[in-house]
């Protein structure tokens, strides 16, 4: 009883070090590069459609490639933020819920247009 | 003529325009109002200028965040004057009214604190107005329609905000005298408690507040804070489609630290107030 009863912890332990190691390489193995990049440019936001992953935090970075400023504006992501011509921002995105959240470049709203899809 | 550039800078100037609206209702009989307020628009919009000439810089500053501390910064300060002139009208207000009907005016008048009203109208102007000096820049620096038309929409657009501002106003002051600062003191704590959510999700977007539950709950179906009825509701009582927990928290500390002291300080008995009832 004594020794399987050992066996069963030691098991546990091992199952427990492995679903950490699973869970935790992915996001090590990424490290700094975990940033996704968005890009206004003619005043059309690139790509329309961002592919992020859900439940992990990461870096946004918003560029905006066109002369004049853009305000990019997220009400599903609570961002509000203007960006000078030629110039890029880089913004902490917590970890999202599966599901589709719209972005817009306010100064351009017709135009710019996207959504970050977090799966 | 473009729509797209009036509808913009409209969205941008009906902000200041209601506080600036608001501020002129509360301060009704008030000498030297319109100097404060004309005065803090003109800072305001020297203002907003600055910080649009400066838009680049302050986006790089303080590690990327300097847009949102700024914000927050304007907005926090803002709140801060309209609770001063929230408590100050609790304790006088009443008295105001009074020397109002009497045509006695000039008792009360020396200790208003104008300058708190000059302020916010100066800080107000210049957050919302630096977007459209930012947006016009953007036109002027060149762009597929021609400018002039684009700046016609600006000017027409900045025409639509002014007419909300006076429209507000003139509404405020068909309410009888002995109600009418009843009611401007507590438009302006919705709108002080408004700016403290906003200015608590800029701190939150700069990931310096925890968010608290990034929505609380959605109600963009209904009315979507995008729309021109949902901006003016954002103004005037802080309506947010998505709020976040951060957001609801100092919405509503803001609503009972301010609504609580106005209330205290406005009761006919209060120890605070025998130095103005006796004048």
């Amino acid at each position: 009883m004594r020794r399987s009863g050992r066996w069963v912890w030691m098991a546990t332990v091992a199952v427990a070090m492995g679903v950490c190691a699973i869970g935790t390489v992915p996001q090590v193995a990424r490290g700094d590069d975990n940033s996704y990049v968005l890009t206004f440019k003619d005043n059309k936001i690139e790509p329309a459609e961002l592919q992020v992953p859900a439940g992990v935090e990461f870096k946004l970075v918003v560029k905006n490639a066109d002369q004049s400023p853009e305000e990019f504006e997220s009400s599903d992501l609570k961002i509000e933020k203007v960006i000078a011509g030629g110039s890029e921002v880089e913004l902490t995105i917590k970890p999202l819920d599966p599901g589709s959240y719209e972005v817009v470049g306010e100064f351009h709203e017709d135009t710019a247009k996207g959504q970050i899809v977090a799966k | 003529m473009d729509p797209s550039s009036a509808l913009i800078v409209f969205r941008e100037v009906l902000e200041a325009a209601l506080v600036v609206g608001i501020v002129m209702a509360g301060s009704k009989g008030v000498a030297g109002r319109g100097l404060w307020v004309g005065g803090g628009i003109v800072a305001g919009v020297l203002g907003a200028c600055a910080v649009a000439a400066g838009a680049g810089a302050i986006q790089s500053a303080a590690a990327g965040v300097g847009q949102e501390l700024l914000n927050a910064t304007i907005l926090f300060a803002a709140v801060g004057m309209l609770g001063w002139h929230c408590v100050w009208m609790g304790r006088h207000g009443r008295d105001i009214a009074r020397h109002m009907s009497q045509v006695s005016r000039a008792v009360v008048q020396g200790s208003r604190p104008l300058y708190a009203l000059g302020v916010v109208v100066g800080l107000a102007v210049a957050r919302e107005g630096s977007e459209a000096v930012l947006f016009l820049y953007g036109i002027a620096a060149g762009s597929d329609s021609p400018a002039l038309d684009l700046l016609r929409g600006g000017l027409l657009g900045l025409a639509g905000g002014a007419a909300v501002g006076a429209a507000i106003y003139f509404g405020l002051m068909r309410i009888p005298a002995r109600y009418l600062f009843a009611v401007t003191t507590w438009m302006i704590i919705l709108l002080a408690a408004g700016m403290a959510s906003q200015g608590a999700g800029f701190l939150a977007q700069a990931d310096l507040l925890p968010t608290l539950g990034r929505r609380l709950w959605d109600t963009s179906g209904i009315l979507s804070d995008r729309a021109i009825l949902g901006k003016v509701l954002h103004t005037l009582v802080g309506y947010d489609a998505k709020p976040s927990g951060i957001q609801l928290l100092f919405y509503t500390t803001t609503l009972l630290i301010i609504g609580s002291l106005t209330w205290i300080l406005g009761r006919p008995n209060s120890p605070a107030a025998p130095a103005a009832r006796a004048a």
